[in-house]
């Protein structure tokens, strides 16, 4: 009996221990629940604080004044995070404050027996050695396509030897799906939890956590080794509260470790003057350089784009490519555009027969319910030509492509979204080149500079 | 001002006229243009923007005339995507504050169409049941009865159910009668509601109003589902 009990408790540890929760959403009965607060097994603590004119959501950090809103005077809530279940000034968040549960050692874990390249290989075992000597932190800048996931794994394994639990976070639900059946394969003997709005898991128990930045806000004190990969993507770049979470999540001697491809202005300060450690990878996996964008002035793409009428250059430049056999990538601005030029690219790619059918041209975005079927399909050759948005800017990988971007100009095409929308093509062994197109009425500092990094990457990499 | 949905900060152009009479918008310009309104023509008993006078499902409720207890119904929007979040946030993930975007629509909406019985129209939200009204904190219909320029009432009390979101318009047009009333109105009601869907909880409503000395029952929703 006393057994089974301690038994039990296991478990609650496992599910409650380095997570900061609302009361709904622990899965335990009011009597089990009263029980552990009595033991002081789980405790309260205050979920919004006053501050000075203001308050401070502890689960998000946020202190916006106008973030906060009231029913009446006991029940301010934070606006901010009130997706992920409201946090109410008169209920507590709990925390576990039992004994915290060890986790599994593995002296192998890593059932990965591909091989690294060289540049992958010397920054690999430079994330080793950060997590050998437990360093703060470490960036990992790696061009598009230089194979960052494999990178992770000889750190990952290290990291697993000393019984460290890991998250790898990321901003966006899609790369967060992309990554997990490929750790699977690679931890096949850890157990890894997936975490995302909508998945089945709620509360996660693994030793390797994959789940979006979003869900950090769960957690508190839980991760020796932290990746968070893309950290210039949106939103983590522009929502405080998901730095907070990520500051939140770690425990307070662990390592983190960024990622990108395209670091913003406020890391490449912090590297320029030695207050981040990082290192540097410049050339691809299969070795060849980073495709260069061209930039094509299109006069009349505004009225195109109103019209949702194709631009003539769009066409002269599918016909005119040097591999026709490539699937095509198209970017547009919104999600409105997008749908619209749907239906105008159909036809018109069926009257100059660039597809056969209707169905071999799709598009995606971001409200789009069957959008990872889509993708699928892409990816399987099934669709030709794909419309999107910048939800496919980064983190998925098609084997050959061709990219245009329409309306390069606009405002979503920052620096990084265009280098990162560059990153797409030439991304294989098989198809290491590929095309990149900005059609535009008009440069933009964030074209001009896009192009710019991508020749000084392709520089620093010998080509 | 921030904006309510996007938190974007919202700059107006200062003119006399918002100088002296400050109009405080809580959505920003875009986000503003994403509510559509029903405009044009509509159906003349539930709002619906068709071409008919009245459409289809209200020439069905007309067929049964007992259980047909609505003269009319207005509403104001549309249910379009956004609308869907909107009130998902709203309502289901319990952001109250949302409610107050609606504050000026309800009460533009309102003035004319139901002007001529402004003085002795009653308001009646239609209540929750005391368990979600629990979970949820608040009652949608309850805050945007409190924006109309006339005196609300809660006289009706609603028991336990499945929630009306759902079942299908079957199960709902079939499902017995959740209301019951506390106290007797024998002036005109105007029952206040976040959506018109089937009609069926509006129409539930007025047949236990008419049945206790109402004399016509009239539906302000929101939004036209």
């Amino acid at each position: 009996m006393q057994q089974m009990k301690a038994l039990h408790l296991d478990t609650i540890a496992l599910l409650l221990s380095g997570k900061l929760l609302l009361r709904k959403e622990i899965p335990l009965d009011d009597r089990q629940f009263h029980t552990l607060l009595n033991h002081r097994l789980i405790t309260p603590v205050p979920s919004i604080v006053r501050e000075r004119f203001t308050w401070k959501c502890q689960r998000c950090g946020n202190r916006h004044r106008f973030l906060f809103s009231s029913l009446d005077k006991a029940s301010i809530y934070c606006r901010k995070c009130i997706e992920m279940g409201k946090v109410i000034k008169s209920e507590c968040l709990y925390i576990w404050s039992g004994a915290i549960p060890t986790w599994k050692k593995y002296e192998a874990a890593c059932s990965w027996n591909g091989e690294l390249t060289l540049a992958q290989a010397k920054a690999a075992e430079r994330i080793v050695q950060t997590i050998q000597k437990r360093e703060s932190t470490l960036l990992i800048w790696a061009v598009c396509g230089a194979g960052k996931t494999e990178m992770l794994f000889p750190g990952m394994e290290e990291a697993l030897r000393y019984g460290m639990r890991i998250c790898i976070a990321t901003p966006r639900t899609d790369v967060v799906l992309e990554l997990k059946p490929r750790i699977k394969k690679a931890f096949s003997t850890v157990p890894i939890d997936a975490l995302y709005g909508g998945s089945k898991v709620k509360l996660a128990t693994a030793q390797v956590v994959i789940c979006t930045t979003h869900q950090l806000l769960r957690f508190q004190h839980a991760f020796d080794l932290i990746i968070i990969d893309e950290i210039d993507a949106f939103p983590y770049h522009k929502d405080p509260s998901l730095a907070f979470a990520a500051k939140r999540a770690k425990k307070l001697n662990s390592t983190t470790i960024y990622l990108t491809a395209t670091p913003r202005l406020k890391f490449r300060l912090q590297m320029a003057t030695k207050q981040l450690s990082y290192t540097f990878v410049p050339i691809r996996f299969h070795g060849y350089p980073l495709p260069i964008p061209k930039l094509k002035l299109c006069r009349s793409l505004r009225k195109n784009l109103q019209y949702s009428t194709p631009p003539p250059a769009l066409l002269h430049w599918i016909q005119q490519r040097e591999n026709k056999g490539r699937q095509l990538l198209i970017f547009l601005p919104t999600v409105e555009i997008t749908r619209k030029f749907e239906k105008s690219l159909t036809t018109f790619f069926l009257k100059h027969g660039i597809i056969i059918m209707p169905s071999a041209l799709s598009c995606v975005h971001a409200q789009d319910e069957d959008r990872n079927w889509k993708i699928k399909q892409f990816r399987e050759k099934e669709i030709q030509v794909l419309l999107t948005t910048t939800i496919l800017e980064r983190g998925v990988t098609f084997p050959a492509v061709d990219v245009a971007v329409l309306d390069a100009g606009h405002e979503v095409f920052d620096e990084a979204a265009l280098v990162q929308i560059a990153g797409r093509a030439g991304r294989s062994f098989d198809d290491p080149t590929g095309e990149i197109i900005f059609f535009h009425d008009g440069k933009t500092i964030a074209m001009i500079k896009a192009v710019e990094m991508i020749k000084e990457m392709n520089k620093q990499g010998g080509f | 001002m921030y904006c309510l949905w996007c938190s974007e900060p919202i700059i107006q152009q200062l003119t006399w006229q918002n100088f002296f009479f400050p109009d405080i918008k809580k959505l920003c310009v875009y986000c503003d243009s994403l509510l559509e309104k029903i405009d044009g023509d509509r159906c003349h008993k539930c709002s619906r923007q068709c071409d008919q006078a009245i459409c289809f499902d209200c020439q069905r409720w007309e067929k049964e005339k007992e259980r047909d207890t609505l003269v009319f119904n207005y509403s104001i929007f549309q249910y379009n995507i956004f609308m869907q979040e909107l009130i998902a946030k709203w309502k289901y993930r319990g952001d109250v504050e949302l409610g107050n975007i609606f504050r000026d629509a309800v009460r533009k909406g309102f003035t004319p169409t139901f002007a001529a019985m402004k003085k002795h129209a009653i308001a009646v939200p239609i209540p929750l049941s005391k368990d979600r009204e629990k979970e949820r904190g608040f009652n949608q219909a309850k805050i945007l009865a409190d924006f109309l320029p006339i005196k609300s009432e809660l006289v009706l009390h609603r028991m336990e159910g499945e929630k009306q979101s759902k079942k299908s318009r079957k199960e709902r047009i079939q499902s017995i009668n959740p209301f019951t009333i506390t106290k007797s109105i024998n002036k005109p009601v105007i029952l206040v509601d976040d959506i018109y869907t089937t009609g069926t909880t509006l129409r539930h409503a007025g047949k236990v109003l008419k049945e206790n000395g109402c004399p016509e029952v009239f539906g302000f929703t929101l939004i036209r589902g």
